[in-house]
């Protein structure tokens, strides 16, 4: 069955405007039907779409707290083999919820087996709580805690975790990153790991507005950027096999980091700094030599 | 009904299996280990049909014990200690959702120091969280507590999860003999699982666990009070019912040889055997002394103990908990619901058997001189038993 032009998450919610996120949990729940039940873990998407006693969402959803969306999600998988049926479950969690206080959870259902679907939308901070860094905030982002100053020009000193790649060391049947600004990859990549049995994890990035300080009519463009120049790659990696990962996207002519850095006001502080263009520059570039090699289209 | 030996850890495995209990998320900690355990030999030898969730936390236990019962099914887990202190954040959603969620608590004590025996603090921490709390004398209250649990947690006027302590190893790890009621009696005594809440049901979306503004989240609580206040009377129907059904009386409160006592010994769990036998020896001595058995702590039967407890001189309150700033919880809140009745008892609290300390007669004795002495001038409020004091006050800069 086809549910594109049915909608599952409905209008009037609270998100912001430019915000990535709706549109990520939008197209995942048009892909994925009815037959459906959502966990989601504390965050900007709980908090804003489901106001007692208004909800946006069209099918079964639990929120728990913040770090249990996967173990919530094991449990509502275990009650429906127990009760005999089948569905597609899915968690959503933010990058706090998910890379920093979820992941044992999410580990250990990962490690179980569940049959689960679980989305990271990835705004690269704690944006519900106001901009502060987590584990997924990328080097050299201003967060309100980790501010930019006379003694620390950069902003965040350490740089992003790996969430896609420890995800994929679990040997799960399915990972891949993804973003919506390349939609047709995107959708391709929901799909399949909805057909796929067992524990799925996709890593999507979702442009923030207010953390990353950028115009919110420029979300696709800026999210564009952020894959077209090397810094958020597209691939999949099934079973663990690390070997035969597939980049399933590389643009024709990479773009320099700078023009998607000096978009947002969270990375301002760089521009004026040309050594920190070049480390961030040359990051993308060793990522890009060790795994361009991956590029299956 | 079988006559079976069984540890009390088993006593909480055979009232899930006796339940059709369908999930259970489990993570294993001393004293408690062996209900998982337990569990999952019985799903592998086919003895019972239930999805095993091994869990990475009891954090995680919880969670996906919510998960389960808001998915519609019955769901049961046990855990102890700081198992249950990991859960603390998770236990307040299960009840605050309405989750009739039945688990199993090998009763023991918190670090620090690091101690895997008995006593109560790990419950009586989670005093708040809206979790009904039964604590069982033996392993046969364990297995029938464990039962009852589900169809007073089910209850319609109820629905809320409920707790089943277990001393750690006094129960946990002893065998005992037990009467195991038939399958088939346990069956109608449960009747059919059916979930008296809104699930999650592709049929019919709804969302569970939303924002709630300060516009409405009193109400939430409130209602959390109401039920747990009507718990009290769908208690009592399950026990009415249970012993119509299997022939075991139950009380929230049980008092023996308590009518025309001076003074009164109050216990919780597998203590209340030794009181017994300690009571027993006093009336032989012509002590009127008695006995008052809290089976129930939540919700809290005031109106029980208040009736219970009217007459007598002296409260002793004998408890293996301690709320440091005050005293003994059950202290405090029994002499909170004596201190409506016009001429109350005098109320002296006992700290006992911490961290697995034994409860002996001498403890008993020392306890009961302090309680006889309170009945003609004024004692310390709260009496650690059994405690090296010197060593303690030397330690602090004392003596």
């Amino acid at each position: 069955m086809n549910y594109e032009n049915e909608e599952f998450f409905a209008p009037g919610h609270g998100m912001c405007a430019g915000c990535a996120a709706p549109i990520i949990v939008r197209w995942i729940l048009k892909l994925a039907g009815p037959n459906t039940i959502v966990t989601n873990a504390t965050g900007c998407l709980e908090v804003a779409t489901t106001a007692y006693p208004h909800t946006s969402w069209r099918v079964p959803w639990l929120h728990i707290a913040f770090e249990n969306a996967a173990a919530a999600a094991a449990g509502v998988e275990a009650a429906t083999k127990a009760k005999g049926e089948k569905l597609n479950i899915i968690a959503f969690g933010g990058d706090g919820g998910t890379v920093d206080i979820g992941m044992q959870a999410l580990s250990g259902m990962a490690e179980r087996g569940h049959n689960v679907l679980y989305v990271l939308y990835d705004n690269e901070a704690y944006m519900n709580t106001g901009i502060q860094r987590s584990g997924a905030t990328p080097w050299g982002a201003w967060t309100t805690t980790s501010k930019v100053g006379k003694a620390n020009p950069i902003g965040k000193l350490r740089p992003k975790k790996p969430i896609a790649m420890i995800m994929a060391a679990h040997g799960i049947p399915y990972v891949a990153t993804a973003n919506p600004a390349l939609f047709q990859d995107f959708k391709k990549k929901v799909k399949k790991a909805l057909s796929i049995e067992g524990p799925k994890f996709l890593h999507v990035l979702s442009s923030c507005t207010t953390g990353w300080r950028h115009d919110p009519s420029k979300t696709i463009e800026i999210m564009r950027l952020a894959t077209d120049t090397g810094l958020f790659p597209l691939y999949e990696i099934e079973n663990g096999d690390f070997e035969n990962m597939r980049i399933t996207y590389k643009p024709k002519k990479f773009k320099p980091v700078e023009e998607y850095l000096k978009m947002q006001g969270r990375f301002r502080h760089l521009l004026k700094n040309p050594e920190y263009m070049e480390k961030l520059q040359k990051d993308v570039d060793n990522w890009w030599a060790k795994y361009g090699k991956y590029y299956r289209p | 009904m079988t006559r079976m030996m069984i540890r009390g850890n088993e006593s909480i495995a055979y009232a899930f299996k006796l339940a059709r209990v369908q999930v259970v998320p489990a993570y294993p900690i001393t004293p408690s280990t062996l209900v998982p355990e337990k569990i999952s030999e019985f799903i592998a030898n086919g003895e019972m049909k239930a999805e095993f969730v091994p869990v990475e936390s009891e954090h995680s236990a919880m969670s996906a014990a919510i998960g389960a019962s808001a998915r519609g099914v019955r769901v049961g887990t046990a855990t102890a200690s700081q198992g249950l202190a990991l859960m603390h954040e998770v236990l307040f959603i299960a009840s605050g959702m309405r989750l009739p969620i039945v688990m199993g608590i090998g009763n023991r004590a918190l670090s620090a120091p690091i101690n895997i025996w008995c006593d109560h603090q790990d419950m009586m921490a989670e005093r708040d969280s809206g979790w009904m709390q039964f604590y069982a004398e033996s392993n046969q209250e364990g297995l029938d507590l464990g039962i009852m649990a589900f169809k007073i947690a089910e209850d319609n006027r109820v629905l809320l999860p409920a707790m089943v302590g277990i001393d750690a190893f006094v129960l946990t790890h002893t065998v005992e003999p037990v009467d195991m009621p038939e399958q088939e009696d346990v069956d109608d005594f449960l009747g059919e699982f059916v979930p008296h809440y809104v699930t999650l049901d592709p049929e019919k979306p709804a969302t569970l666990g939303s924002f709630g503004f300060p516009e409405h989240y009193m109400e939430f609580k409130y209602g959390q009070w109401i039920a747990m206040n009507r718990a009290k009377e769908v208690i009592e129907e399950v026990f009415a019912e249970f012993e119509k059904k299997f022939g075991r009386k139950y009380a929230k409160v049980t008092p023996e040889f308590a009518e025309d006592a001076d003074i009164l010994l109050v216990t919780m769990g597998s203590m209340t055997s030794t009181t017994r036998e300690f009571v027993k020896k006093m009336r032989e001595k012509g002590k009127k002394v008695g006995l008052v058995k809290l089976t129930v702590f939540r919700p809290f039967p005031k109106e029980e103990l208040r009736e219970v407890l009217k007459n007598a001189k002296v409260v002793a309150v004998l408890e293996r908990n301690i709320s440091f700033g005050f005293g003994g919880a059950v202290y405090a809140e029994l002499s909170s619901a004596l201190s409506t009745l016009k001429e109350k008892p005098k109320v002296v609290d006992f700290i006992i058997g911490l961290g697995g300390r034994d409860i002996t007669f001498k403890s008993l004795e020392e306890a009961l001189s302090v309680a006889e002495k309170a009945m003609n001038e004024d004692v310390d409020e709260v009496n650690w038993i059994d405690v090296n004091k010197e060593a303690v006050l030397k330690a602090e800069g004392l003596l």
